[in-house]
C-alpha cells in the first residue's frame, strides 16, 4: 500500500479521534458502528482506517500492517512497545489505571504486612511491575473481562483495571484503593514507515500535534 | 495443555527453528556467495568464529540484552558456563584484538548462524543467518564511509527493493548526558525513550535535568529526516566540541554518494549498547523493520587486550532473502543413462559451464518426466545436443 493506513479501535477512541482527523483534513466515509467493514475509506484516496481490537493496535503497527495507530497507554505498556515510535500523547480517551478492592477490604494493611495478594486483571505485565515496585508478592489471575466480578465471588482480593467514572465499581460495591497511573491514548508509528513515508506522515503528525496543543490551550 | 503424543509430533521443531527447503536454500546460498564475493573484492577477509564460547569471553562488553539473548549450557569437560553466540560481531572483535594483532587496518567479514534465546525484534526466527563486515584500526570517518559504501553495494548486489540508509550518532547523546552529569540509571531510561521517540515520557524524565541539556534532549526526537535535520540539530544542541565533531561526521556522510538515499535520525541509538559513534540502519520498502544494522563500536576489543577503533555492519540473510526477487530454482537439463563416452563428455562440458544436468539412473526412466528440467540431451546425427522439452 502506497498511502497511509491508520489502525484504531472503535468506540471511545474512534469517536475522540475524529476531531484530530478533521484537523488533518481527513473524514472517514463509513461509520464503524453501523458498517461491518473492517477497512474504512476516507475522503482522501491515500488514507484508510483499519478497525481492530484495542489490544491488537500495537501489533498491527509493529509489523507494518498499519503505518500509524492510536492505542491507550495501558495497551502499550502491556505490549511493551518494542519496534514502535510513540511520539505524541493525544490526550484522548483519558482514564486511570487503578487497584480496586471490595468496600471494607483493608488494602493498606494487606499491602503493609507483605501478605500475598490475589489480583485479577487483564494487565498482567503492568500489575506485576506495580506490585514488584511496592515490594508486595502477588498471585496474578489473568481475566479478559468483567474484572469487577472477581473479588465478589472470591476469585481475587483486588483487581487492577481502568477506571473512568467509577460507576461500575460503585455498582459492584468496590472502591478504588490506589491509582497506578493516568491513561490516555498515544499516537504510535511503525519505525520503517516513518523513514520511508515521511513526506506523507509528517503533515499528519504535525496536524495531530497542532490539534492536541489547541485542545489543551 | 493437552499432552502431545510423542509419535505423532516427532516432526515438530522447537519454536522459531526451521528447516530450509531446496528453493529457499538455493536463494540463500546464491545470496551468501554473492555477498561474500563482494566483501572479498573490497578486501574483507573471511573468518569463521566458533558456534560456542565460554560466557566470560562471549558476553564481554556487550550489555545486558545480549546476556538475555544468549542460550547457555555447561561445558562437561571444564565445568565452565558456555554460551551459543547470539551475535558474531563481538567474536570478530576478539579475533582482531587477540589473535591477529596486526598493527594497521584489518578488514574482516563473516557469515554464520547465530542463536537467540528469544526472537529479536520482528523476526520470528531464533536462528538468524548473520552476515557482515567489520573494519578495525582506523578511527576516522573514512572507515565509516568504507563500511557504509560496502553496505550500499551489498544491498544493491542482493537486489533489495527500494533501499534507504538511516544514520545517527551515539556520540551526541553521550556528550549530552556527560555534560549534565546524568547518572547511569537515568541514562539507560533516556536511551529507551529516545529509541521509541516517546516524547511525553522523555519530557517527564528530563524535568530535573539542567539547561541547556534539557532542551537539547527534548530536541533530539525532532532531528530526523534529510540533511536539514543536521541544521536543526546544530541550532538546538549546545556548542560543544564533541557535538560539533559528531555533526561534522554526519554531514560528511551525507555527501558520500553510494547510490542509496540517506536520511538522518539523531534519536536513533540502536545497538547492543556497545556502539560509540556513527550508527546506521538500512530499510527497504518491502520490510516493516530495519534489515541491516551497524555503526562504530570502538574499544570493544579492550577486554581482550587491545582496544581498537572499529566499525561495521551485519544483517540477517534469511530476512534479506525473503525480500529479494530471485529465481528460486535453476531449470535443469535431463540426460539419458550414460551409455557412451560422447554422452559422458557432453554432460561434463555442460556441467563445467554451470548447467545442472540430471542423468537418468536406468534406461527405462523417462527423461521427459524429470522434475525441474526444461531441456534434455538428445542424439541427433551422431552428436549429443540440447533440445527444449515440449509441454505435454
Amino acid at each position: 500500500m502506497n498511502g497511509i493506513t491508520l489502525a484504531l479501535s472503535k468506540g471511545r477512541i474512534f469517536d475522540e479521534t475524529l476531531p484530530l482527523l478533521a484537523a488533518a483534513g481527513i473524514e472517514p466515509t463509513d461509520d464503524p458502528e453501523t458498517s461491518r467493514k473492517l477497512i474504512l475509506g476516507t475522503n482522501r484516496d491515500d488514507v484508510r482506517l483499519v478497525i481492530v481490537r484495542a489490544s491488537d493496535v500495537p501489533t498491527y503497527v509493529q509489523y507494518g500492517a498499519a503505518d500509524l495507530g492510536i492505542a491507550g497507554k495501558d495497551v502499550l505498556l502491556e505490549h511493551g512497545g518494542a519496534g514502535l515510535y510513540q511520539p505524541l500523547d493525544l490526550r484522548i480517551a483519558r482514564c486511570r489505571l487503578c487497584v480496586a478492592a471490595p468496600v471494607g477490604f483493608d488494602y493498606a494493611a494487606a499491602v503493609r504486612q507483605g501478605a500475598r495478594l490475589r489480583v485479577a486483571t487483564k494487565y498482567i505485565h503492568t500489575a506485576r511491575e506495580h506490585f514488584a515496585a511496592k515490594g508486595v508478592h502477588v498471585d496474578l489471575i489473568k481475566l479478559y473481562g468483567s474484572m469487577e466480578l472477581a473479588p465478589l465471588v472470591g476469585l481475587a482480593d483486588a483487581i487492577v483495571d481502568l477506571v473512568s467514572s467509577g460507576g461500575t465499581l460503585r455498582a459492584n460495591n468496590l472502591q478504588e484503593v490506589e491509582e497506578i497511573m493516568p491513561i490516555s491514548s498515544r499516537l504510535i508509528v511503525n519505525q520503517a514507515a516513518l523513514k520511508l513515508k515521511r513526506a506523507l506522515l509528517q503533515p499528519l503528525l504535525d496536524a495531530f500535534a497542532g490539534a492536541v496543543a489547541g485542545a489543551a490551550a | 495443555m493437552p499432552v502431545l503424543s510423542p509419535s505423532s509430533r516427532r516432526w515438530l521443531l522447537p519454536e522459531g527453528i526451521e528447516d530450509v527447503l531446496p528453493q529457499e536454500a538455493c536463494r540463500l546460498e546464491m545470496l551468501r556467495r554473492r555477498l561474500l564475493d563482494l566483501f572479498r573484492a573490497h578486501g574483507y577477509e573471511l573468518v569463521q568464529p566458533p558456534l560456542l564460547e565460554y560466557l566470560d569471553s562471549l558476553l564481554t562488553g556487550t550489555g545486558r540484552d545480549m546476556d538475555l539473548r544468549t542460550v547457555k549450557l555447561v561445558d562437561q569437560l571444564s565445568g565452565r558456563s558456555m554460551g551459543v553466540r547470539a551475535d558474531i560481531t563481538p567474536q570478530v572483535a576478539r579475533i582482531d584484538a587477540h589473535l591477529l594483532n596486526r598493527p594497521g587496518v584489518t578488514r574482516l567479514c563473516y557469515c554464520g548462524s547465530v542463536l537467540h534465546a528469544v526472537p529479536a525484534g520482528l523476526s520470528a526466527t531464533r536462528e538468524p543467518l548473520q552476515i557482515g563486515a567489520e573494519l578495525y584500526g582506523y578511527g576516522g570517518i573514512e572507515a565509516d564511509v568504507d563500511i557504509l559504501r560496502l553496505l550500499a553495494a551489498a544491498l544493491a548486489a542482493a537486489g533489495v527493493p527500494s533501499p534507504r540508509l538511516d544514520v545517527g550518532h551515539v556520540g551526541l547523546f553521550r556528550a549530552l548526558t556527560a555534560r549534565a552529569g546524568i547518572h547511569a540509571e537515568l541514562e539507560e531510561e533516556l536511551f529507551g525513550v529516545l529509541e521509541a521517540k516517546d516524547v511525553p515520557t522523555l519530557r517527564e524524565l528530563v524535568a530535573g535535568v539542567a539547561e541547556p541539556v534539557r532542551s537539547a534532549l527534548l530536541a533530539l526526537p525532532e532531528c530526523y529526516g534529510g540533511v536539514e535535520a543536521l541544521d536543526v540539530a546544530a541550532q538546538a544542541l549546545p556548542a560543544d566540541p564533541e557535538i560539533s565533531a559528531a555533526l561534522d561526521e554526519l554531514r560528511f556522510l551525507a555527501r558520500v554518494p553510494n547510490g542509496v538515499p540517506v536520511g538522518f535520525d539523531l534519536a536513533d541509538l540502536r545497538g547492543y549498547h556497545y556502539h560509540s559513534g556513527v550508527v546506521f540502519a538500512a530499510y527497504s520498502g518491502a520490510h516493516p523493520g530495519a534489515i541491516a544494522l551497524g555503526g562504530r563500536y570502538d574499544h570493544v576489543g579492550a577486554a581482550f587486550g587491545r582496544g581498537r577503533a572499529a566499525t561495521g555492519f551485519s544483517m540477517d540473510l534469511r530476512a534479506v532473502a525473503g525480500l529479494v526477487d530471485m529465481p528460486a530454482r535453476e531449470l535443469a537439463i535431463a540426460a539419458p543413462r550414460l551409455v557412451d563416452a560422447a554422452l559422458e563428455e557432453a554432460v561434463a562440458v555442460l556441467r563445467s559451464q554451470g548447467e545442472v544436468v540430471i542423468v537418468a539412473l536406468s534406461t527405462h526412466e523417462d527423461v521427459h518426466a524429470q522434475e525441474g528440467c526444461d531441456r534434455r540431451l538428445e542424439r541427433r546425427d551422431g552428436r549429443w545436443v540440447v533440445v527444449p522439452i515440449q509441454g505435454e
